[in-house]
Protein backbone atom coordinates (compact mmCIF):
# COMPACT_ATOMS: atom_id res chain seq x y z
CA UNK A 1 0.00 0.00 0.00
CA UNK A 2 1.50 3.68 -0.64
CA UNK A 3 0.45 5.28 2.65
CA UNK A 4 -1.67 8.41 2.16
CA UNK A 5 -0.77 9.32 -1.02
CA UNK A 6 -3.60 10.46 -2.95
CA UNK A 7 -3.77 8.99 -6.49
CA UNK A 8 -5.61 9.84 -9.71
CA UNK A 9 -9.52 9.34 -9.64
CA UNK A 10 -10.65 5.76 -11.20
CA UNK A 11 -13.83 5.86 -12.73
CA UNK A 12 -16.81 3.72 -12.74
CA UNK A 13 -20.41 3.35 -12.36
CA UNK A 14 -21.29 2.64 -9.12
CA UNK A 15 -19.04 2.39 -6.14
CA UNK A 16 -19.95 -0.30 -3.03
CA UNK A 17 -18.90 -0.13 0.30
CA UNK A 18 -18.69 -3.39 1.80
CA UNK A 19 -17.72 -6.48 0.58
CA UNK A 20 -20.03 -8.77 2.18
CA UNK A 21 -22.60 -11.17 0.87
CA UNK A 22 -24.88 -8.27 0.21
CA UNK A 23 -22.54 -6.47 -1.52
CA UNK A 24 -21.37 -9.42 -3.74
CA UNK A 25 -24.73 -10.06 -4.70
CA UNK A 26 -25.35 -6.49 -5.48
CA UNK A 27 -22.27 -6.83 -8.41
CA UNK A 28 -24.45 -9.65 -10.05
CA UNK A 29 -27.79 -7.47 -9.69
CA UNK A 30 -26.11 -4.27 -11.67
CA UNK A 31 -24.09 -5.96 -13.76
CA UNK A 32 -27.08 -7.46 -15.29
CA UNK A 33 -28.14 -3.76 -15.86
CA UNK A 34 -24.81 -2.98 -17.16
CA UNK A 35 -23.67 -1.24 -14.46
CA UNK A 36 -19.99 -1.90 -13.43
CA UNK A 37 -18.88 -1.55 -9.92
CA UNK A 38 -15.39 -1.27 -7.64
CA UNK A 39 -16.02 -2.13 -4.17
CA UNK A 40 -14.47 -1.13 -0.61
CA UNK A 41 -13.67 -2.83 1.87
CA UNK A 42 -11.59 -2.92 5.22
CA UNK A 43 -10.87 -6.60 5.93
CA UNK A 44 -8.21 -8.44 3.33
CA UNK A 45 -11.08 -10.31 1.77
CA UNK A 46 -14.94 -10.67 0.70
CA UNK A 47 -17.21 -11.85 2.89
CA UNK A 48 -18.21 -9.41 5.46
CA UNK A 49 -19.60 -11.23 8.59
CA UNK A 50 -19.78 -14.51 6.80
CA UNK A 51 -16.22 -14.69 6.25
CA UNK A 52 -14.63 -12.91 9.54
CA UNK A 53 -17.73 -14.23 11.88
CA UNK A 54 -18.49 -17.45 10.60
CA UNK A 55 -16.84 -18.73 8.05
CA UNK A 56 -16.65 -22.76 9.43
CA UNK A 57 -20.36 -22.21 10.67
CA UNK A 58 -23.49 -23.62 8.60
CA UNK A 59 -26.55 -21.19 7.00
CA UNK A 60 -29.45 -23.33 6.82
CA UNK A 61 -32.13 -20.42 5.11
CA UNK A 62 -30.39 -19.59 1.94
CA UNK A 63 -33.11 -20.10 -0.68
CA UNK A 64 -32.59 -23.59 -2.22
CA UNK A 65 -29.48 -24.09 -0.46
CA UNK A 66 -30.15 -25.92 2.40
CA UNK A 67 -26.87 -25.76 4.13
CA UNK A 68 -23.93 -24.25 3.16
CA UNK A 69 -20.84 -22.22 5.41
CA UNK A 70 -20.01 -18.85 5.53
CA UNK A 71 -16.69 -19.83 3.55
CA UNK A 72 -18.78 -21.21 0.95
CA UNK A 73 -21.83 -18.85 0.34
CA UNK A 74 -18.74 -16.42 0.20
CA UNK A 75 -17.19 -18.47 -2.61
CA UNK A 76 -20.25 -19.00 -4.31
CA UNK A 77 -21.19 -15.50 -4.68
CA UNK A 78 -17.23 -14.86 -6.02
CA UNK A 79 -18.08 -17.33 -8.30
CA UNK A 80 -21.84 -15.86 -9.50
CA UNK A 81 -20.60 -12.79 -10.11
CA UNK A 82 -17.42 -13.06 -12.16
CA UNK A 83 -18.42 -12.90 -15.62
CA UNK A 84 -19.15 -8.73 -14.31
CA UNK A 85 -15.22 -8.52 -13.57
CA UNK A 86 -15.48 -6.66 -10.21
CA UNK A 87 -12.63 -4.36 -9.09
CA UNK A 88 -11.98 -4.90 -4.97
CA UNK A 89 -10.26 -2.95 -3.34
CA UNK A 90 -9.51 -4.98 0.48
CA UNK A 91 -7.76 -3.53 3.30
CA UNK A 92 -8.77 0.23 2.81
CA UNK A 93 -11.54 2.01 5.06
CA UNK A 94 -14.06 4.22 2.74
CA UNK A 95 -13.77 7.21 4.34
CA UNK A 96 -14.60 10.05 2.80
CA UNK A 97 -17.48 10.87 0.59
CA UNK A 98 -17.99 14.15 -1.38
CA UNK A 99 -19.54 15.16 -4.73
CA UNK A 100 -17.13 16.31 -7.62
CA UNK A 101 -17.86 19.99 -9.91
CA UNK A 102 -19.73 17.31 -12.24
CA UNK A 103 -22.13 15.81 -9.47
CA UNK A 104 -20.16 12.44 -9.37
CA UNK A 105 -19.88 10.63 -5.79
CA UNK A 106 -15.86 11.05 -5.03
CA UNK A 107 -14.97 8.34 -2.40
CA UNK A 108 -11.71 8.35 -0.79
CA UNK A 109 -10.44 5.24 1.07
CA UNK A 110 -7.89 6.03 4.07
CA UNK A 111 -4.93 4.90 1.88
CA UNK A 112 -5.55 7.21 -0.75
CA UNK A 113 -7.70 5.15 -3.38
CA UNK A 114 -10.08 7.96 -5.31
CA UNK A 115 -13.34 6.36 -6.92
CA UNK A 116 -15.86 8.23 -8.59
CA UNK A 117 -19.17 7.34 -9.75
CA UNK A 118 -22.18 8.73 -10.51
CA UNK A 119 -23.96 5.92 -7.71
CA UNK A 120 -23.06 4.63 -4.47
CA UNK A 121 -24.04 1.65 -2.70
CA UNK A 122 -23.35 1.14 1.07
CA UNK A 123 -23.29 -2.35 1.67
CA UNK A 124 -21.58 -1.83 5.14
CA UNK A 125 -23.54 -4.34 7.44
CA UNK A 126 -22.78 -4.12 10.86
CA UNK A 127 -20.22 -1.41 10.22
CA UNK A 128 -16.57 -1.79 9.09
CA UNK A 129 -14.58 -4.45 11.13
CA UNK A 130 -12.56 -2.75 13.47
CA UNK A 131 -9.60 -4.00 16.03
CA UNK A 132 -11.23 -4.81 19.48
CA UNK A 133 -9.70 -1.98 22.03
CA UNK A 134 -8.87 -2.93 25.55
CA UNK A 135 -10.87 -1.38 28.07
CA UNK A 136 -7.67 0.26 29.38
CA UNK A 137 -8.35 3.81 30.83
CA UNK A 138 -5.79 6.52 29.01
CA UNK A 139 -4.92 3.83 26.47
CA UNK A 140 -5.85 6.58 23.63
CA UNK A 141 -3.20 8.24 24.38
CA UNK A 142 -0.90 6.10 23.27
CA UNK A 143 -2.70 4.39 20.23
CA UNK A 144 -0.78 4.91 17.18
CA UNK A 145 2.24 5.98 19.25
CA UNK A 146 3.61 3.22 21.11
CA UNK A 147 0.11 1.04 21.59
CA UNK A 148 -0.87 -0.44 18.29
CA UNK A 149 -3.87 -2.65 17.02
CA UNK A 150 -2.01 -3.87 13.94
CA UNK A 151 1.25 -3.81 12.01
CA UNK A 152 1.58 -1.70 8.66
CA UNK A 153 5.11 -1.33 9.33
CA UNK A 154 7.52 -4.40 10.97
CA UNK A 155 10.45 -1.51 11.36
CA UNK A 156 8.23 0.53 14.12
CA UNK A 157 9.10 -2.35 15.95
CA UNK A 158 12.64 -3.42 15.50
CA UNK A 159 14.85 -3.50 18.25
CA UNK A 160 11.83 -2.56 20.95
CA UNK A 161 10.92 -4.10 23.94
CA UNK A 162 7.62 -5.52 22.54
CA UNK A 163 4.51 -6.91 24.44
CA UNK A 164 2.16 -9.06 22.31
CA UNK A 165 -1.08 -8.96 24.06
CA UNK A 166 -3.77 -12.03 22.40
CA UNK A 167 -3.86 -16.07 21.94
CA UNK A 168 -5.28 -15.99 18.48
CA UNK A 169 -3.47 -16.48 14.62
CA UNK A 170 -2.96 -12.85 14.35
CA UNK A 171 -1.11 -12.66 17.88
CA UNK A 172 1.05 -15.69 17.03
CA UNK A 173 1.92 -15.54 13.49
CA UNK A 174 3.58 -11.26 14.73
CA UNK A 175 5.23 -12.86 17.42
CA UNK A 176 7.26 -15.24 15.00
CA UNK A 177 7.36 -12.66 12.41
CA UNK A 178 8.38 -9.72 14.81
CA UNK A 179 11.03 -12.20 17.13
CA UNK A 180 13.97 -11.99 14.84
CA UNK A 181 13.91 -7.93 14.75
CA UNK A 182 12.55 -6.68 18.26
CA UNK A 183 14.74 -6.51 21.08
CA UNK A 184 12.71 -8.71 23.48
CA UNK A 185 9.23 -9.84 23.15
CA UNK A 186 6.72 -10.77 25.54
CA UNK A 187 3.56 -12.57 24.75
CA UNK A 188 0.65 -11.88 27.25
CA UNK A 189 -2.38 -13.93 26.85
CA UNK A 190 -4.99 -14.82 29.77
CA UNK A 191 -4.41 -18.57 29.34
CA UNK A 192 -1.86 -21.27 28.52
CA UNK A 193 -4.00 -22.32 25.24
CA UNK A 194 -3.83 -20.75 21.68
CA UNK A 195 -6.82 -20.70 19.51
CA UNK A 196 -3.94 -20.47 16.30
CA UNK A 197 -2.49 -23.03 14.13
CA UNK A 198 -0.97 -25.94 15.47
CA UNK A 199 2.41 -24.97 13.82
CA UNK A 200 2.08 -21.27 15.16
CA UNK A 201 1.85 -22.11 18.34
CA UNK A 202 4.18 -25.26 18.43
CA UNK A 203 6.76 -22.48 16.91
CA UNK A 204 6.10 -20.18 19.58
CA UNK A 205 6.41 -22.79 22.33
CA UNK A 206 10.04 -23.64 20.65
CA UNK A 207 10.97 -20.09 21.53
CA UNK A 208 10.11 -19.75 24.37
CA UNK A 209 11.61 -23.05 25.33
CA UNK A 210 15.37 -21.75 24.09
CA UNK A 211 14.89 -18.25 26.20
CA UNK A 212 14.54 -16.16 22.92
CA UNK A 213 10.92 -14.68 24.39
CA UNK A 214 8.59 -15.41 27.34
CA UNK A 215 5.42 -16.18 27.99
CA UNK A 216 3.19 -14.54 30.67
CA UNK A 217 -0.08 -15.74 31.46
CA UNK A 218 -1.97 -12.83 32.61
CA UNK A 219 -4.59 -10.06 31.72
CA UNK A 220 -3.15 -6.76 31.22
CA UNK A 221 -5.13 -3.96 33.54
CA UNK A 222 -3.14 -0.62 32.48
CA UNK A 223 -0.63 1.18 30.73
CA UNK A 224 2.10 2.97 32.27
CA UNK A 225 3.94 5.72 30.44
CA UNK A 226 4.19 9.46 29.88
CA UNK A 227 3.10 11.51 26.55
CA UNK A 228 1.99 8.45 24.23
CA UNK A 229 5.28 6.12 25.12
CA UNK A 230 4.67 3.18 27.13
CA UNK A 231 7.39 1.92 29.59
CA UNK A 232 5.32 -0.95 31.13
CA UNK A 233 2.11 -2.69 30.98
CA UNK A 234 0.59 -3.88 34.32
CA UNK A 235 -0.52 -7.56 34.12
CA UNK A 236 -2.94 -9.30 36.81
CA UNK A 237 -2.21 -13.23 36.80
CA UNK A 238 -4.92 -15.45 37.75
CA UNK A 239 -3.79 -15.68 41.39
CA UNK A 240 -4.88 -11.79 41.47
CA UNK A 241 -1.18 -10.97 41.63
CA UNK A 242 -0.07 -7.70 40.16
CA UNK A 243 3.22 -7.28 38.46
CA UNK A 244 4.66 -4.71 35.71
CA UNK A 245 6.14 -5.79 32.92
CA UNK A 246 8.45 -3.09 31.29
CA UNK A 247 8.14 -2.21 27.59
CA UNK A 248 8.02 0.20 25.09
CA UNK A 249 5.64 -0.74 22.26
CA UNK A 250 2.50 -2.79 23.11
CA UNK A 251 0.58 -4.62 20.37
CA UNK A 252 -2.10 -5.80 21.31
CA UNK A 253 -4.90 -8.35 19.36
CA UNK A 254 -8.13 -9.32 20.75
CA UNK A 255 -9.94 -9.50 17.26
CA UNK A 256 -12.23 -7.63 15.76
CA UNK A 257 -15.50 -5.81 16.33
CA UNK A 258 -18.22 -3.72 13.70
CA UNK A 259 -18.05 0.18 13.97
CA UNK A 260 -20.38 2.15 12.08
CA UNK A 261 -17.36 4.25 11.26
CA UNK A 262 -16.81 6.70 8.60
CA UNK A 263 -20.04 6.64 6.96
CA UNK A 264 -21.75 7.91 9.80
CA UNK A 265 -20.12 11.75 8.40
CA UNK A 266 -21.80 10.87 4.74
CA UNK A 267 -24.44 13.19 5.03
CA UNK A 268 -26.84 10.72 5.10
CA UNK A 269 -29.89 10.48 7.44
CA UNK A 270 -29.18 8.18 10.07
CA UNK A 271 -31.65 6.25 12.30
CA UNK A 272 -29.99 4.88 15.92
CA UNK A 273 -26.82 3.66 13.22
CA UNK A 274 -28.70 2.18 10.41
CA UNK A 275 -29.80 3.79 7.11
CA UNK A 276 -33.37 4.85 6.51
CA UNK A 277 -34.24 3.45 2.79
CA UNK A 278 -36.96 4.01 0.49
CA UNK A 279 -38.26 -0.29 0.23
CA UNK A 280 -39.66 0.43 -3.57
CA UNK A 281 -36.08 1.20 -4.41
CA UNK A 282 -33.46 1.08 -1.51
CA UNK A 283 -32.11 4.81 -2.45
CA UNK A 284 -31.13 6.50 1.11
CA UNK A 285 -32.58 10.63 1.54
CA UNK A 286 -29.87 11.79 -0.59
CA UNK A 287 -30.59 10.87 -4.07
CA UNK A 288 -27.93 8.72 -6.12
CA UNK A 289 -26.93 6.72 -2.19
CA UNK A 290 -28.02 3.39 -1.81
CA UNK A 291 -28.38 1.20 1.46
CA UNK A 292 -28.83 -2.65 1.02
CA UNK A 293 -28.36 -5.10 3.91
CA UNK A 294 -27.77 -4.97 7.27
CA UNK A 295 -27.17 -1.31 7.46
CA UNK A 296 -30.07 -0.20 6.14
CA UNK A 297 -33.36 0.11 8.23
CA UNK A 298 -37.30 0.11 6.95
CA UNK A 299 -40.50 -1.13 8.70
CA UNK A 300 -40.42 -5.07 9.01
CA UNK A 301 -36.61 -5.35 8.14
CA UNK A 302 -35.22 -8.62 8.64
CA UNK A 303 -31.16 -8.16 8.87
CA UNK A 304 -30.87 -11.90 7.07
CA UNK A 305 -29.18 -12.42 3.88
CA UNK A 306 -31.88 -13.30 1.84
CA UNK A 307 -33.64 -10.06 2.91
CA UNK A 308 -30.29 -8.01 1.38
CA UNK A 309 -30.63 -9.95 -1.96
CA UNK A 310 -33.91 -8.69 -2.22
CA UNK A 311 -33.10 -5.18 -1.95
CA UNK A 312 -30.41 -5.34 -4.16
CA UNK A 313 -32.31 -6.61 -6.79
CA UNK A 314 -34.66 -3.54 -6.81
CA UNK A 315 -31.32 -1.00 -5.69
CA UNK A 316 -30.33 -2.07 -9.11
CA UNK A 317 -33.28 -1.24 -11.36
CA UNK A 318 -33.27 2.20 -9.94
CA UNK A 319 -29.32 2.44 -10.48
CA UNK A 320 -30.44 1.54 -14.32
CA UNK A 321 -31.93 4.42 -14.52
CA UNK A 322 -29.50 6.73 -13.28
CA UNK A 323 -26.48 5.06 -15.42
CA UNK A 324 -28.56 4.45 -18.56
CA UNK A 325 -30.97 7.37 -18.64
CA UNK A 326 -31.51 7.03 -22.79
CA UNK A 327 -32.81 3.03 -22.20
CA UNK A 328 -35.87 1.49 -21.35
CA UNK A 329 -35.64 -0.78 -17.92
CA UNK A 330 -37.21 -4.64 -19.30
CA UNK A 331 -37.94 -7.04 -16.63
CA UNK A 332 -36.41 -10.31 -18.12
CA UNK A 333 -35.82 -13.78 -16.99
CA UNK A 334 -31.82 -15.28 -16.65
CA UNK A 335 -33.79 -18.11 -17.95
CA UNK A 336 -34.99 -16.81 -21.06
CA UNK A 337 -33.24 -13.95 -21.91
CA UNK A 338 -30.68 -14.18 -24.70
CA UNK A 339 -29.82 -10.62 -23.54
CA UNK A 340 -28.94 -11.68 -19.97
CA UNK A 341 -26.96 -15.08 -21.18
CA UNK A 342 -24.87 -12.95 -23.04
CA UNK A 343 -23.86 -10.73 -20.08
CA UNK A 344 -23.38 -13.97 -18.13
CA UNK A 345 -21.60 -15.72 -20.32
CA UNK A 346 -23.20 -18.78 -20.86
CA UNK A 347 -25.31 -17.99 -24.31
CA UNK A 348 -23.92 -19.53 -27.55
CA UNK A 349 -23.60 -16.29 -28.79
CA UNK A 350 -20.89 -15.25 -26.31
CA UNK B 1 -38.88 -15.81 36.27
CA UNK B 2 -36.95 -13.60 36.82
CA UNK B 3 -32.91 -12.65 36.70
CA UNK B 4 -30.83 -9.43 37.99
CA UNK B 5 -28.61 -7.98 35.88
CA UNK B 6 -25.94 -5.26 36.69
CA UNK B 7 -25.15 -2.93 33.90
CA UNK B 8 -21.73 -1.47 33.69
CA UNK B 9 -22.66 1.53 35.30
CA UNK B 10 -23.54 -0.50 38.37
CA UNK B 11 -27.18 -0.42 38.45
CA UNK B 12 -29.45 -3.73 38.90
CA UNK B 13 -31.76 -4.60 37.08
CA UNK B 14 -34.74 -7.64 37.08
CA UNK B 15 -35.57 -8.82 34.12
CA UNK B 16 -38.67 -11.50 32.94
CA UNK B 17 -36.86 -14.50 32.42
CA UNK B 18 -37.96 -17.19 29.44
CA UNK B 19 -37.22 -20.88 29.52
CA UNK B 20 -35.38 -22.03 26.35
CA UNK B 21 -34.17 -18.85 25.66
CA UNK B 22 -30.09 -17.60 25.89
CA UNK B 23 -29.61 -15.20 28.86
CA UNK B 24 -28.29 -12.58 25.94
CA UNK B 25 -31.63 -12.57 24.38
CA UNK B 26 -33.24 -11.94 28.12
CA UNK B 27 -30.75 -9.33 28.92
CA UNK B 28 -31.51 -7.85 25.40
CA UNK B 29 -34.99 -8.06 25.45
CA UNK B 30 -35.23 -6.48 28.99
CA UNK B 31 -34.40 -3.38 27.56
CA UNK B 32 -30.43 -3.54 28.38
CA UNK B 33 -28.06 -2.43 25.83
CA UNK B 34 -25.77 -5.63 25.00
CA UNK B 35 -23.86 -5.57 21.68
CA UNK B 36 -23.78 -9.59 21.28
CA UNK B 37 -23.13 -8.84 17.22
CA UNK B 38 -23.14 -11.98 16.28
CA UNK B 39 -26.40 -12.80 17.33
CA UNK B 40 -26.10 -15.25 19.70
CA UNK B 41 -23.68 -17.81 17.82
CA UNK B 42 -20.21 -17.84 20.18
CA UNK B 43 -18.57 -16.04 17.58
CA UNK B 44 -18.11 -12.49 18.79
CA UNK B 45 -17.71 -12.50 22.72
CA UNK B 46 -19.64 -8.94 22.73
CA UNK B 47 -21.72 -10.71 25.39
CA UNK B 48 -19.73 -11.20 28.09
CA UNK B 49 -21.39 -11.37 31.42
CA UNK B 50 -19.81 -11.82 35.01
CA UNK B 51 -21.85 -14.67 36.67
CA UNK B 52 -22.20 -14.69 40.03
CA UNK B 53 -20.78 -17.45 41.85
CA UNK B 54 -23.31 -18.73 43.99
CA UNK B 55 -25.18 -19.45 41.05
CA UNK B 56 -22.20 -21.32 38.74
CA UNK B 57 -22.68 -24.96 39.78
CA UNK B 58 -26.12 -24.32 37.76
CA UNK B 59 -25.19 -24.01 34.85
CA UNK B 60 -23.63 -26.58 32.59
CA UNK B 61 -19.77 -25.98 32.27
CA UNK B 62 -18.75 -24.34 29.34
CA UNK B 63 -17.82 -25.80 25.70
CA UNK B 64 -14.25 -25.65 24.15
CA UNK B 65 -15.62 -23.20 21.70
CA UNK B 66 -16.66 -20.82 24.22
CA UNK B 67 -14.04 -20.95 26.52
CA UNK B 68 -11.85 -20.15 23.47
CA UNK B 69 -14.20 -16.84 22.41
CA UNK B 70 -13.69 -15.62 25.72
CA UNK B 71 -10.42 -15.12 24.57
CA UNK B 72 -11.94 -12.19 22.63
CA UNK B 73 -13.53 -10.38 25.86
CA UNK B 74 -11.60 -8.42 28.25
CA UNK B 75 -10.99 -8.90 32.25
CA UNK B 76 -12.20 -12.65 31.98
CA UNK B 77 -12.15 -14.13 34.98
CA UNK B 78 -13.05 -17.66 36.51
CA UNK B 79 -16.88 -16.09 36.18
CA UNK B 80 -16.82 -14.99 33.15
CA UNK B 81 -19.29 -16.94 30.41
CA UNK B 82 -21.16 -15.98 27.25
CA UNK B 83 -24.68 -14.84 27.93
CA UNK B 84 -25.42 -15.96 24.33
CA UNK B 85 -24.45 -19.75 25.58
CA UNK B 86 -26.36 -19.91 28.86
CA UNK B 87 -30.12 -21.22 28.45
CA UNK B 88 -32.17 -20.25 31.05
CA UNK B 89 -33.95 -22.83 32.80
CA UNK B 90 -36.40 -22.92 35.80
CA UNK B 91 -33.54 -23.81 38.04
CA UNK B 92 -31.71 -20.45 37.17
CA UNK B 93 -34.63 -18.71 38.48
CA UNK B 94 -33.53 -15.30 40.66
CA UNK B 95 -29.91 -15.99 38.98
CA UNK B 96 -27.41 -12.97 39.09
CA UNK B 97 -25.39 -11.67 36.94
CA UNK B 98 -23.08 -8.61 35.57
CA UNK B 99 -22.15 -7.42 32.40
CA UNK B 100 -18.93 -7.68 31.55
CA UNK B 101 -16.12 -5.24 29.54
CA UNK B 102 -16.86 -5.23 25.78
CA UNK B 103 -20.16 -6.21 25.95
CA UNK B 104 -21.42 -2.80 25.56
C1 LIG C 1 -22.57 -15.95 13.51
C2 LIG C 1 -23.60 -15.42 12.56
C3 LIG C 1 -24.51 -16.28 11.98
C4 LIG C 1 -25.45 -15.79 11.06
N1 LIG C 1 -26.32 -16.67 10.48
C5 LIG C 1 -27.19 -16.22 9.53
C6 LIG C 1 -28.09 -17.11 8.88
O1 LIG C 1 -28.13 -18.31 9.18
N2 LIG C 1 -28.91 -16.60 7.92
C7 LIG C 1 -28.91 -15.28 7.57
O2 LIG C 1 -29.65 -14.89 6.67
N3 LIG C 1 -28.07 -14.42 8.18
C8 LIG C 1 -27.22 -14.86 9.15
N4 LIG C 1 -26.39 -13.99 9.78
C9 LIG C 1 -26.48 -12.55 9.41
C10 LIG C 1 -25.74 -12.29 8.11
O3 LIG C 1 -24.39 -12.71 8.21
C11 LIG C 1 -25.82 -10.82 7.79
O4 LIG C 1 -27.18 -10.50 7.57
C12 LIG C 1 -25.03 -10.50 6.53
O5 LIG C 1 -23.65 -10.75 6.74
C13 LIG C 1 -25.23 -9.05 6.14
O6 LIG C 1 -24.52 -8.84 4.96
P1 LIG C 1 -24.02 -7.41 4.52
O7 LIG C 1 -23.31 -7.63 3.24
O8 LIG C 1 -25.17 -6.47 4.60
O9 LIG C 1 -23.02 -6.93 5.66
P2 LIG C 1 -21.69 -7.56 6.33
O10 LIG C 1 -21.64 -9.02 6.15
O11 LIG C 1 -21.69 -7.00 7.70
O12 LIG C 1 -20.53 -6.90 5.47
C14 LIG C 1 -20.30 -5.52 5.49
C15 LIG C 1 -18.88 -5.25 5.09
O13 LIG C 1 -18.71 -3.83 4.93
C16 LIG C 1 -17.44 -3.47 5.40
N5 LIG C 1 -17.46 -2.04 5.71
C17 LIG C 1 -18.38 -1.35 6.43
N6 LIG C 1 -18.09 -0.04 6.46
C18 LIG C 1 -16.95 0.11 5.72
C19 LIG C 1 -16.16 1.24 5.37
N7 LIG C 1 -16.47 2.48 5.76
N8 LIG C 1 -15.06 1.01 4.62
C20 LIG C 1 -14.71 -0.24 4.21
N9 LIG C 1 -15.44 -1.33 4.51
C21 LIG C 1 -16.55 -1.15 5.25
C22 LIG C 1 -17.23 -4.35 6.61
O14 LIG C 1 -15.86 -4.47 6.92
C23 LIG C 1 -17.87 -5.67 6.14
O15 LIG C 1 -16.93 -6.55 5.57
C24 LIG C 1 -25.47 -14.43 10.71
C25 LIG C 1 -24.56 -13.57 11.30
C26 LIG C 1 -23.62 -14.05 12.21
C27 LIG C 1 -22.63 -13.12 12.82
S1 LIG D 1 -23.60 -12.91 21.02
FE1 LIG D 1 -21.73 -13.27 20.03
S2 LIG D 1 -20.73 -14.66 21.35
FE2 LIG D 1 -22.62 -14.30 22.32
Amino acid sequence: MTGNMEQSPISTDAIIIGAGPVGLFAVFELGLNDVKCHLVDILDRPGGQCAELYPEKPIYDIPAVPVCTGAELTERLLEQITPFHPHFHFGQMAERLEKTPEGKWRLTTDSGTILEAPVVVIAAGGGSFVPKKPPIKGIDAYEGKSVFYSVRKMEEFRDRKLVIAGGGDSALDWVINLQPIAKHITLVHRRDEFRAAPDSVMKMRALVAEGAMDLKIANITSVLGEGGMISAVELHDEHKAHHNLACDRLLAFYGLTMKLGPVAHFGINLHENLIPVDTATFETNVATIFAIGDINTYPGKMKLILSGFHEAALMAKKVFAYIHPDRRYRFQYTTSSSDLQQKLGVSEAA
Amino acid sequence: MRIYCTDMEGTEKELVATEEWSVMEIIREGGIPILAQCGGSCACATCHIYVDPAWKSKIPEPTEEEIGMLDGAFEVTQDSRLACQIIFNKNLDGMKIKLGPGSI
